[in-house]
């Protein structure tokens, strides 16, 4: 096990670089599903402003 | 159905946008599979390189990282090129839904290389050709993203940053060819060269699942944010309110 994450003395270099791999994964996956959430959100919110706005001048 | 009513029919928002809500797992599931066996059998099953031992390793995040820097890039380009001509707003969606992704990979490409580099080379950087144009790989989808970001107005956005997505694409093949036009630190190819690939199956299979599967991740996190974007560009069209009301399942 030690032999495995000592990388045969390039360990350091190795285990950087699979660990920044690891923060850009998740961070597309995160950020992708909240740009959605978000424009979800927008799009709702947008829509019941507009109904709101309707039913106001049909008053 | 005819292909031609089948492609009108993905042309409308409310079909596109539920259609690439619909390929997301098709996209994930592989991807996941794919880079846990790719970047597992990468660390553990592949044997150490005769020369450069187990910092070779480095390259089942490094290589698919530059892939995938390079087809964004390409993906990006050309969507803005068909916006621009044909003024489809879908495609404008694509290549905005593309460059945070692509800029991404370009970055792990740059860290990686760069972390790879002081060990095999003896330095961090180096101003040489192939890093050179990386470098401003990475600076061309910080630039699309930031004039993008500078508009109120998504057409105007849209259309100024699909300008300069068209022509930041002369640096691809500059990137490509930059290891065999001029002397370079970085080695050449070593999967896609004449006479096959220069690496054992072993050590080969790993890396080109990692490819297939950075690509698959490239497909489902585009359909996330392309749905994103196809949102943020039909605020209040009606279909939306069919699309809201039921609220159909979490996505």
């Amino acid at each position: 096990m030690n032999d495995f994450l000592a990388m045969g003395g390039y360990g350091a270099y190795v285990w950087t670089s699979y660990g920044l791999a690891a923060i850009v994964l998740v961070w597309n996956i995160r950020s992708a599903l909240e740009a959605h959430r978000d424009a979800r959100h927008r799009a709702e919110r947008a829509l019941s402003m507009a109904a709101t706005d309707a039913a106001t001048r049909s008053m | 159905m005819g292909t031609w009513t089948w492609f009108h029919k993905l042309s409308s928002p409310p079909h596109f946008y539920r259609i690439a809500g619909k390929m997301i797992p098709w996209f994930a599931i592989p991807a996941a599979l794919l880079m846990a066996y790719g970047l597992y059998a990468g660390l553990v099953l592949a044997p150490a390189d005769y020369q450069q031992g187990d910092a070779f390793r480095i390259i089942y995040v490094h290589a698919p990282a530059a892939w995938l820097s390079l087809m964004c890039y390409s993906v990006m380009a050309v969507a803005a090129a068909v916006g621009l001509v044909w003024r489809i707003k879908l495609a404008h969606a694509l290549a905005a839904a593309t460059a945070p992704i692509g800029a991404s990979f370009a970055f792990l490409c740059l860290a990686t290389g760069s972390i790879w580099g002081r060990p095999m080379w003896g330095t961090w950087w180096t101003w040489d050709a192939r890093l050179t144009s990386q470098l401003i790989l990475l600076f061309l989808y910080l630039g699309y993203m930031a004039l993008r970001s500078a508009y109120d107005d998504l057409g105007k956005a849209d259309r100024a940053s699909a300008v300069l997505a068209v022509v930041g694409i002369v640096n691809v093949p500059i990137i490509h060819f930059s290891v065999t036009w001029w002397n370079s630190l970085h080695q050449g190819s070593t999967v896609l060269r004449k006479g096959g690939p220069a690496m054992p199956p072993s050590m080969l299979i790993p890396l080109i699942a990692c490819f297939f599967g950075f690509t698959f991740l490239y497909a489902a996190l585009a359909c996330v944010r392309v749905r994103a974007e196809v949102l943020r560009r039909e605020r209040n069209a009606h279909w939306l309110k069919d699309l809201t009301a039921p609220r159909l399942g979490a996505q």
